[in-house]
């Protein structure tokens, strides 16, 4: 017979583990990813994949050696990585090779330089993101305009380009705004996975039922970005070129843009956000005034990544002030 | 607050509670409670009958030890425990069953009990009660309420909120007049009002079997509880059932509740009505890949050897690991040769899938132990300072307050060691403190 | 227009600076730290590795004590030896004893051979804590846990884990005898002793107290208490307590009569260029019993030697601490 074990308690495990949850989130990101496809064709598959690939080799070989550990790309998160970066671009010929420079920024500098899984203290997606948007803003906001029919957009260079609906607003080109049935299901220029709130709700209601997230951070974010876009349009009609009703403005910000995406994958984003779930609703707190203060006065029509990349900066300093109540005072 | 729910796994809860048979040699550990080690009372070569003193509490925390068989002392010597830890002893080799005469050993329950609190706590004392829950906690010392303090509540402690245990549900299902009897004289002894017994509300035929039992009681009062692991934690049963909180550093007698086990209440019943010291546990033999599971009665000293022997003939060969006590708070044995002590409440066999430890990986911030924690604690923290090495940091954040309930280590994604952490940093700060008071 | 603005830029930048100038000078008045300058100078001195083996935070820490004590007494610098020692005399103005040099000793054999393991230990691999669970694999409560702490506190490197053996190995030119791993091994089983003549020495690698049975049960090398060693010490350099023989070296010549009469290879002789031979008993047939006898103590003896130790008695001391 084989030796005994002897350890401390407990002496059972819950079956959770990194990989698992990590897997999830792939699995739950594929409704966005379906109807991408579905909008933007066969560009959006292949940035989507040359994305996963660049992610997925970058952490191997860094791994291997210059790290030199046992390489583990097989928990996932270099493939969560790879897939919110590319759907975090727009779905043109330019990002197959662009994205390639992000993975690597994402991966190497956004995770792999502070350790690896865990440390990074900013989400690396994001980070390779905001990288692309400053170094190449021509192609980083060239939007494909989905075609009008499903999957009808399969050859690989016919693209023609528009702005996306916050670019419309923040360039007063309101009459070409699309209707929210459109932006619920993803009817609109974007980047590639954050135009459909359905899909992305989908994928979000699975991570919730499976414990993979809390509700705390993404209902806080996308609720605060109502409110905050629903005063400020009472406040400052000058913001509000649409004609709409706050109400209806507020609700068009929400939908519009990267919210969903940002409120639901990458806010949540475990490794670079707090613990405590007071904390976590600051935190999405934060996110979600960040996010239309930018829209409203920044540089940028779009404002998720840097406000989520800002929060994540001040995440350490929320598991210090948001610590848990303690049972036994 | 926080917890867990480990899958329940209670297969041995239909089985009924079996009298254990009397091993060739049994081996008695002088300190099986929590404390200073019991003096021997008996030199090598003396005849010795059932429920005989043979250890004599002579420091304050301390406990008597008496004689589970009869037979001869054969030495008295150094023991590895279960635990592979040496521990006095004594060995005494089985000649018959022969019983004190003091020991009322017929089964009609005696439900009278006229002794004064006083008289209650002497006896408890003298028959070597301790608190079967866990701790082994000297009775006589929890039931001695100091100067200045005044107990409120007494909490029967029935939640079983272990996965794989059945003991205590067995004893309230068989057992349930004696355990009211020993509640009540718990109480009277205490001076309470009522007694509370909390139950999870997996345990359906206990709660109801209890009700029933206890309405025939005064002051008795059966509390079902949510299923939550850990609800049987003291801290957290008192909570649950009084919404106090024991603050950090003190005792349950601090908020004015004290807190037994049932199993301790039986115990209880026996020594006070029936003149039996502990001698003997219930105890669960149990594991998923057991041909068979079983509670028995078992007298203390007899080996994890001649118990898995009787039980199941040999392990099976998948076995990965065998603890005493329950999945979550139990101790693996390493020694199979070590006796059953006051308080083992279970042998457990597990397969070798499950006991063994899965790789460790980063820490993802995932928070999930700090959601689990039910002391409000952040054991990712804690890891992270046992590892630097940075206790007393740990200890400013309270490490001191775990319960080790395990519940970290358990939800763990990465897989950390949280708990063998938290156990490390919480011994060295124990050190450091007592180094200070110095 | 142009110079007026650059002269206005050097003039504001000026006056700033000379403001705070002036301020930085009362405030380094104010707040000056008086230091002995001997402090510096003996800090200069210390190796400056911070390995705490003098029991002070750091090598400034001792420096401090040394000025502040005004002599060395009770305070030394171990991995920085005789010549440091000298240097800080010099400079405290006090004459600096010699002493031997030390090195560490680890006073286990329970290696995976001698004290196979009896269950197998799967929680946090860090000995303080096995150490606090339970017995160790072995069964033996007093050996090496193997976990390798001692490893981690070492600041010279001297300390490694031997794969085969899974016991930690000294570097005894690397071991600088500060201490450290002697304080952090839970079991006490480090030991600081005199490094000997011509780096040889004996000692006992065993620190189990319990009877001699029960020793035996977890661990084949394990001293058994028998105390034949200190029948045969005639230095009486050997005591035998709690079932547990110590070799005091002080007192010990490395005569290694010891050695060949320990039943179990319990004691350790290092460095030696030739097995320790026991006195053959018959003389009538010297040769081949001569050549025979070595093998036997050396194979009894520990397991895990440098290989070349009984095969070719080299005229060099080896100088790898076999252990």
């Amino acid at each position: 017979m084989k030796l005994l074990n002897v350890s401390g308690s407990p002496h059972v495990h819950s079956d959770e583990s990194t990989k698992k949850i990590m897997w999830r989130v792939n699995l739950a990101l594929v409704p966005a990813f379906l109807v991408s496809i579905a909008y933007f064709g066969i560009n959006a598959l292949l940035v989507s994949l040359i994305a996963v690939a660049a992610c997925v080799l970058f952490q191997w070989l860094i791994e291997k050696f210059i790290m030199k550990v046992p390489t583990n790309i097989d928990d996932g998160s270099a493939v969560v990585t790879g897939l919110l970066l590319s759907f975090n671009v727009p779905a043109t010929q330019d990002m197959m090779w662009l994205v390639i420079l992000g993975a690597l920024v994402a991966i190497g500098i956004g995770k792999m330089s502070f350790g690896g899984l865990g440390k990074n203290p900013f989400n690396p997606a994001l980070v390779g993101r905001v990288f692309l948007l400053i170094s190449f803003p021509v192609q980083m906001t060239t939007w494909p305009t989905p075609s009008g029919k499903f999957f009808g957009n399969f050859a690989c260079n016919d693209v023609v380009t528009g702005a996306t609906p916050l670019g419309l607003i923040k360039e007063g080109g309101a009459e070409a705004l699309p209707q929210v049935w459109d932006l619920l299901i993803g009817h609109m220029g974007g980047s590639l996975g954050e135009v459909s709130a359905i899909a992305i709700l989908i994928g979000a209601i699975y991570l919730l039922c499976t414990h993979t997230i809390s509700w705390h951070i993404p209902v806080t974010f996308i609720g605060t970005s109502f409110l905050a876009a629903f005063i400020l349009a009472l406040a400052d009609p000058a913001w509000n070129t649409t004609g709409m009703c706050a109400g209806e403005f507020a609700l068009n910000q929400i939908l519009m843009g990267g919210i969903m995406l940002g409120a639901c994958f990458m806010a949540t984003d475990m490794v670079t956000s707090p613990m405590a779930k007071t904390g976590q609703l600051v935190f999405g707190f934060g996110c979600g005034l960040l996010t239309i203060i930018i829209r409203r006065w920044g540089a940028y029509p779009e404002g998720v990544s840097f406000a989520i990349l800002l929060m994540n900066s001040i995440t350490p300093l929320l598991n210090r002030w948001f610590q848990p109540k303690r049972f036994a005072c | 607050m926080g917890g867990v729910h480990p899958e329940e796994n209670k297969i041995s809860s239909d089985a009924a509670i079996e009298q254990f048979p009397l091993p060739k040699q049994v081996v008695v550990l002088m300190n099986q409670h929590l404390g200073a080690p019991a003096t021997p009372a008996v030199a090598v070569g003396d005849k010795v009958k059932v429920g005989q003193l043979i250890g004599r509490a002579e420091a304050f925390m301390c406990a008597n030890v008496h004689s589970p068989v009869s037979g001869t002392v054969k030495k008295i010597d150094a023991c590895k425990d279960a635990f592979g830890l040496a521990k006095p002893a004594i060995y005494i080799d089985v000649e018959g069953d022969e019983w004190e005469e003091s020991i009322d050993r017929t089964p009609d329950i005696k439900r009278e009990c006229n002794l004064e609190p006083k008289q209650i706590v002497e006896k408890l004392k003298e028959m070597g009660i301790v608190g079967l829950g866990g701790a082994t906690f000297p009775a006589h010392i929890k039931y001695s309420i100091p100067e200045g303090k005044k107990a409120e509540y007494l909490i029967i402690n029935a939640v079983e909120c272990e996965p794989y245990l059945t003991s205590d549900n067995r004893a309230m299902l068989e057992l349930a007049e004696q355990c009211c009897i020993g509640i009540s004289i718990l109480r009277k002894a205490l001076g309470v009002p009522n007694a509370y017994i909390g139950i999870e509300n997996n345990k359906p035929r206990a709660i109801a079997h209890m009700k029933e039992v206890a309405s025939k009681f005064e002051g008795i009062i059966v509390e079902p509880l949510k299923v939550k692991y850990p609800q049987g934690a003291e801290k957290q049963l008192i909570n649950a059932i009084t919404g106090r909180r024991v603050p950090s550093g003190k005792l349950p007698i601090d908020v004015g509740c004290v807190v037994s086990n049932v199993g301790t209440t039986f115990a209880v019943y026996e020594a006070i009505q029936k003149n039996k010291p502990l001698i003997e546990n219930i105890l669960t033999v149990t594991g998923k890949k057991l041909p068979s599971q079983h509670n028995y009665q078992v007298r203390i000293g007899i080996s994890y050897n001649d118990i898995i022997q009787h039980a199941m003939g040999e392990l099976p060969a998948t076995t990965g690991k065998v603890i005493s006590g329950g999945p979550m708070m139990g101790k693996a044995i390493s020694n199979l040769n070590g006796p059953t002590v006051k308080g083992a409440s279970s042998v457990l066999v597990i397969d070798e899938g499950e006991a063994t430890r899965a790789q460790e990986t980063n820490c993802i911030r995932c928070g999930k132990c700090v959601g689990a924690c039910p002391m409000g604690l952040q054991p990712y923290l804690f890891s992270a300072l046992v590892k630097n090495r940075r206790f007393e940091e740990a200890g400013a954040n309270n490490i001191l307050d775990c319960i080790e309930c395990g519940c970290c280590f358990f939800s763990c994604p990465a897989n950390k060691p949280l708990l063998d952490e938290i156990r490390l940093g919480k011994n060295k700060m124990r050190a450091i403190m007592a180094a200070k008071r110095k | 227009m142009t110079i007026k603005l650059i002269l206005l830029a050097v003039l504001v930048l000026g006056a700033t600076g000379a403001i705070f100038a002036v301020v930085l000078y009362f405030v380094a008045q104010k707040f000056k730290v008086i230091e002995d300058p001997l402090i510096d100078e003996i800090a200069e001195v210390l190796p400056g590795a911070n390995c705490g083996g003098c029991g002070k935070a750091g090598c400034r820490a001792l420096a401090e004590a040394f000025v502040k004590q005004g002599n060395m007494d009770g305070l030394k610098c171990a991995p920085g030896g005789d010549a440091v020692a000298q240097k800080v005399a010099e400079l405290l103005g006090v004459s600096a004893e010699a002493s031997d040099p030390m090195v560490a000793v680890l006073r286990c054999n329970g290696s995976c051979g001698n004290a196979p393991a009896k269950t197998h230990f799967d929680g946090m691999h860090d000995c303080h804590y096995a150490n606090s669970v339970y017995g160790g694999e072995s069964g033996c409560l007093f050996g090496c846990l193997g976990f390798g702490n001692c490893v981690s506190v070492c600041q010279f490197g001297a300390l490694s884990i031997d794969e085969k053996t899974g016991l930690p190995v000294v570097d005894e030119e690397k071991c600088t005898a500060c201490g450290a791993c002697v304080k952090e091994c839970p079991r006490m089983l480090l030991e600081l002793r005199k490094k000997g003549r011509n780096n040889r020495r004996v000692y006992v690698a065993c620190r189990n107290k319990e009877k001699g049975a029960e020793a035996r049960k977890a661990c084949s090398a394990a001293c058994i208490g028998c105390g034949k060693c200190a029948k045969v010490c005639p230095f009486n350099a050997i005591t035998v307590e709690n079932n547990l023989a110590y070799i005091d070296f002080n007192l010990c010549k490395a005569c290694r009569k010891c050695v060949t009469e320990c039943p179990t290879g319990a004691i350790h002789d290092v460095n030696f260029p030739t097995p320790a031979i026991k006195p053959t008993a018959k003389p009538a047939a010297p040769a081949p019993a001569a050549a025979a006898k070595p093998a036997a103590p050396a194979a009894e003896a520990p397991k895990v030697e440098v290989p070349a130790q009984p095969v070719t008695p080299a005229p060099e001391p080896v100088k790898k601490d076999q252990q």
